[in-house]
C-alpha cells in the first residue's frame, strides 16, 4: 500500500513533466501541421541555461530567465528556420527540426561538455516534505508537481478564457479566415512555437535538478514525448495530459513491481528447463517486468496507432 | 532525357548505350579503386561506404520514391545482419555447405520477412502517422536487442567467422579486399534491381501515391498495397546491407538497430537528394567520407554535419544531387562557361569564410576543454597559442572579409544564373 502510494507520486512527477513538454508539443503540431523533433532539444537547452544562469544568480533566478530566453530561442528558429522550410511541404520540415535536435545535441556538447552538470536543486527545497512509511517524498517532488499544475491551469485559461486564446483556437482551424479578419497569423504561429519550446524549457528547468543535466537527457525523453502525444491524439491538450499521466504511472508501476515471466510459464503448465542456458526460451524465463518497463509505451502507441490511429482524444487523423 | 539520334539499339528490349553508359562505368570505377587505393584501411573505408549505398538507395525507395518517412530503417538492416551472423556460425557449427556469397541474400530474405509484417499494419497510412509507427517499432526491436539475449547477444552482441564457409572458387575471403569485391557485386546488382524497380509500374505507382494517393486510388490502385510493396522491397535491400555488414565486419551489436543508425541513414539519404534515384549514392559517399576522414581531424566532426544537413534542408532541399541536376539546363543551353568566374569570385571566399569560422570554433571549443593552462594547440597545420588575442582576431576578421566578398559579388551570379538559363544566352 506504502509502495503504490510512492509510485502514485513518482508517476505523478513523471507523467506531469512529460505533460509539460507533450502540451506545448502538441499545441505546434495542431497549429503547424509539424512534429517538432527538436522539442526535447529545447527542453535540455532550458536546463543548461538554468545550470548557467544559476551559478551566477540562483536557482530562482534561473527558473525566471531560462524558460523566457529558450522561448526566444524556439521564437527565432520559428521565424528563420521552419517559415523558411514550410515552403517545400511537410517531410522537409520534419526532417528540419530533426536536424536541429542533432545540431542542439552538438551544440551543448560544445559549450558545456559531455558529462553530467553539477545542477542541483536549491537548497530551501532539499529536505523530505513528508513520508509514506519509510519512504521520504521530497520537497522539491511537491514543488514539481505544483509548478506544472500551476502550468496546465494557465494554459487551459490562456486557451479559453481569453482573446488571444481565441484567436489561436481559431487560427487552429481556419488560419485563412483569421488572417482575413485581420490578425497577423505568422506573427501567432511564432508566438506560439515560443511559448511551447519555452514550456519545454521551463520544464528542462525543473526537471534538471532531478533527472540529471546531460547531453543525453533530450533523447532519453524525446521519443517518449511523441509516444505521448500520439496515445492522447494529436493536437488534443486533454488527450496530452491523459496520455502523459498514463505513461507516466505505467513506467514508474513497471519499474518497481516484481512480476516475473516466469509465473506466466508455469501457470501456463510449461516446465522451467533444467539447463538455462540451452533453452530457446531462456529470456522468456529470465524477464522481468522493469526490464520491459521503458518499452511498454512504444508497445501502447503502436497498438493505438494500430486499433484507432487518431489516438484516445485525438479528432482528425495525424 | 537521353537524345534520341544517340540511340544505338543493342538488342530489341530497348536498352541503349545511353543507359547502360553510367552502369558500365560504375562497374568499372568499382574495379579499378583498389588499384588506386591499395591500402586496408581504405578498402575498409570503400566497403563502409558501399554498403551504406545499398542502405541508403533502400531508405530512398520509401522516402524519395514512395513518401514514407521512415524512423526505424535501421531495424531491417540489423535484422537481416543478426540473421547472417547466426548463419555463418551454424554453417561453422554444423559445416554446411553454404558458399558466403550467397549469405546476403538470406539477409535480405529476414529483412523482407520482417518488412512483411511490420508493414502490413505500418503501410495502411502514410505521413505522419506511418512515420510514427516507424519510430515506435524501431524503438521496440532496439530495446528488445537487450532484453532477448539468445538472439542479439546483449550488449556485446553476436560475433561470427566468414572464412569458414565453403570456399568460393578456392577463395575463404581470408582478406579485405575478397570482402571488397564481393560486396561490389552485390551494390552493383542491388543498386541495378533497385533502379529497376523504380521504372516498373509499381515502381512508377509508388511515385504516384507519394504526389497524390487520392487521385491514385480513383484511378483503381490501391495506395496501400503500393505503400506495402514498395515498403517490403526496401526491407529486402536494407536486410541485404546487413548481411554485407555482417560479412565485412563480422560483429553486430544494439547499435545496428538503434535510432542513431535510422537517423544517420535520413541524414545521409537527405544530404544526396530524394529527388534523383543517385542522390543516396551520392550522400552516402560524401557521408562516408566526413565521418572518416574529418572524424581523424576534428573531435566536432558531428558539429559540422549537423550544420551542413541543417543547411541543406534550410537552402538546398534538392540535397547534392539537386544542386548538381540544377545545372543541366544551363550545360545544355552551352552556357555553362558563363557561370565558372562568377562561381569562383563567390565560392572561393565563402569557402575561405567558413573554414575561418570553423577555426574559430576549434579554437573556442579547445579554449574550453583543455586542461587548465594548456594554451597551444594547432589549427589547419598552424601552431597558436589560445591565450594571446591575434587568433582569434585573425579567424573573426577574416571570416567577416570573406562574408563581405561574398555577398558583394553574390547578386553578380545570381544574374549570370538568370542569363545562363535563358535560351539566347541573355544576349537580348
Amino acid at each position: 500500500m506504502e509502495l503504490i502510494l510512492v509510485n502514485l507520486i513518482d508517476g505523478l512527477v513523471y507523467g506531469l513533466l512529460l505533460f509539460m513538454l507533450s502540451a506545448g508539443l502538441t499545441l505546434i503540431f495542431s497549429m503547424m501541421g509539424v512534429l517538432n523533433f527538436a522539442h526535447a532539444s529545447f527542453y535540455m537547452l532550458g536546463a543548461y541555461f538554468a545550470y548557467q544562469i544559476s551559478t551566477y544568480m540562483g536557482f530562482w533566478m534561473g527558473l525566471l530567465i531560462a524558460p523566457v530566453v529558450v522561448g526566444i530561442a524556439g521564437a527565432g528558429v520559428e521565424r528563420y528556420g521552419l517559415r523558411r522550410v514550410h515552403q517545400y511541404g511537410h517531410v522537409p520540415e520534419l526532417i528540419f527540426t530533426f536536424g536541429l535536435a542533432l545540431l542542439i545535441e552538438e551544440f551543448v556538447q560544445f559549450i558545456w561538455g559531455n558529462s553530467q552538470l553539477p545542477y542541483n536543486e536549491p537548497a530551501i527545497l532539499d529536505f523530505a516534505l513528508f513520508s509514506i512509511g519509510s519512504n521520504d517524498i521530497a520537497a522539491y517532488k511537491v514543488f514539481m508537481i505544483f509548478v506544472s499544475i500551476g502550468i496546465f491551469l494557465a494554459l487551459l485559461y490562456v486557451l479559453t478564457r481569453t482573446r488571444v486564446g481565441m484567436v489561436i483556437q481559431a487560427a487552429l482551424s481556419y488560419p485563412r479566415t483569421v488572417e482575413n479578419l485581420g490578425h497577423n497569423v505568422p506573427l501567432v504561429f511564432m508566438g506560439v512555437f515560443g511559448v511551447g519550446t519555452g514550456l519545454a524549457g521551463l520544464a528542462g528547468v525543473i526537471a534538471g535538478p532531478q533527472l540529471g543535466t546531460f547531453p543525453g537527457m533530450a533523447i532519453l525523453l524525446g521519443s517518449i514525448v511523441f509516444v505521448t502525444i500520439v496515445i492522447g491524439g494529436l493536437g488534443s491538450l486533454w488527450g496530452a495530459l491523459v496520455a502523459s499521466l498514463l505513461i507516466g504511472w505505467m513506467t514508474t508501476f513497471a519499474a518497481s513491481s516484481s512480476f516475473q515471466f516466469a509465473d506466466i510459464l508455469l501457470a501456463l503448465g510449461m516446465e522451467k528447463p533444467a539447463e538455462m542456458s540451452e533453452s530457446a526460451l531462456r529470456d522468456l524465463w529470465t524477464l522481468t517486468l522493469p526490464q520491459i518497463g521503458p518499452i511498454l509505451p512504444y508497445m501502447l502507441m503502436v497498438l493505438v496507432l494500430v486499433v484507432r490511429p487518431y489516438g484516445l482524444f485525438g479528432k482528425r487523423d495525424a | 532525357m537521353s537524345d534520341t539520334t544517340q540511340k544505338t539499339a543493342v538488342r530489341p528490349t530497348g536498352v541503349t548505350m545511353s543507359m547502360a553508359l553510367p552502369w558500365l562505368i560504375a562497374g568499372a570505377f568499382l574495379l579499378v579503386m583498389p588499384y588506386v587505393f591499395t591500402s586496408n584501411s581504405a578498402i575498409t573505408i570503400m566497403n563502409q561506404m558501399a554498403i551504406t549505398i545499398i542502405f541508403a538507395l533502400s531508405y530512398n525507395m520509401l522516402l524519395g520514391q514512395a513518401g514514407m518517412l521512415s524512423f526505424g530503417h535501421a531495424v531491417y538492416m540489423g535484422v537481416g545482419g543478426f540473421m547472417c551472423v547466426h548463419i555463418m556460425n551454424y554453417v561453422e557449427d554444423y559445416s554446411i555447405p553454404l558458399p558466403l556469397p550467397l549469405l546476403p541474400l538470406f539477409g535480405g530474405l529476414f529483412g523482407l520477412g520482417l518488412a512483411t509484417i511490420v508493414g502490413s499494419f505500418s503501410t495502411r497510412r502514410a505521413g505522419t502517422v506511418f512515420a510514427m509507427i516507424s519510430l515506435g517499432v524501431g524503438e521496440l526491436i532496439a530495446a528488445c536487442s537487450i532484453i532477448i539475449v539468445a538472439f542479439f547477444g546483449g550488449e556485446e552482441g553476436v560475433s561470427g567467422d566468414r572464412t569458414m564457409g565453403l570456399p568460393f572458387f578456392g577463395n575463404e575471403f581470408l582478406q579485405q579486399i575478397d570482402v571488397y569485391y564481393l560486396i561490389s557485386f552485390w551494390v552493383m546488382l542491388s543498386a541495378l534491381l533497385m533502379f529497376l524497380f523504380s521504372r516498373t509500374p509499381v515502381g512508377r505507382m509508388a511515385n504516384a501515391v507519394r504526389d497524390n494517393p487520392e487521385r491514385a486510388e480513383f484511378l483503381g490502385y490501391s495506395a496501400r498495397w503500393v505503400r506495402y510493396y514498395s515498403f517490403c522491397a526496401a526491407g529486402f535491400f536494407a536486410g541485404i546491407a546487413g548481411g554485407l555488414f555482417a560479412i565485412s565486419y563480422e560483429i553486430l551489436t544494439a547499435e545496428n538497430l538503434g535510432l542513431l543508425l535510422s537517423g544517420e541513414i535520413l541524414l545521409i539519404t537527405f544530404l544526396g537528394g530524394v529527388g534523383f534515384f543517385f542522390g543516396p549514392i551520392i550522400g552516402a559517399i560524401v557521408f562516408t567520407l566526413l565521418q572518416t576522414v574529418l572524424s581523424l581531424q576534428t573531435e566536432l566532426w558531428q558539429l559540422y554535419v549537423g550544420a551542413l544537413f541543417v543547411a541543406t534542408v534550410m537552402f538546398f532541399p534538392g540535397g547534392l544531387a539537386g544542386v548538381l541536376m540544377m545545372h543541366v539546363p544551363a550545360i545544355r543551353l552551352g552556357n555553362a562557361k558563363l557561370l565558372v568566374v562568377p562561381y569562383i569570385k563567390t565560392l572561393i571566399p565563402a569557402t575561405i569564410g567558413i573554414l575561418a569560422i570553423s577555426g574559430f570554433i576549434e579554437i573556442l571549443f579547445y579554449s574550453r576543454h583543455a586542461p587548465v593552462g594548456e594554451t597551444e594547440m594547432t589549427v589547419f597545420w598552424t601552431d597558436i597559442d589560445t591565450a594571446s588575442i591575434v587568433p582569434w582576431i585573425v579567424t573573426v576578421g577574416l571570416a567577416l572579409v570573406c562574408f563581405w566578398i561574398t555577398k558583394r559579388n553574390a547578386p553578380e551570379l545570381v544574374e549570370t544564373w538568370h542569363r545562363a538559363n535563358a535560351i539566347d544566352g541573355g544576349k537580348a
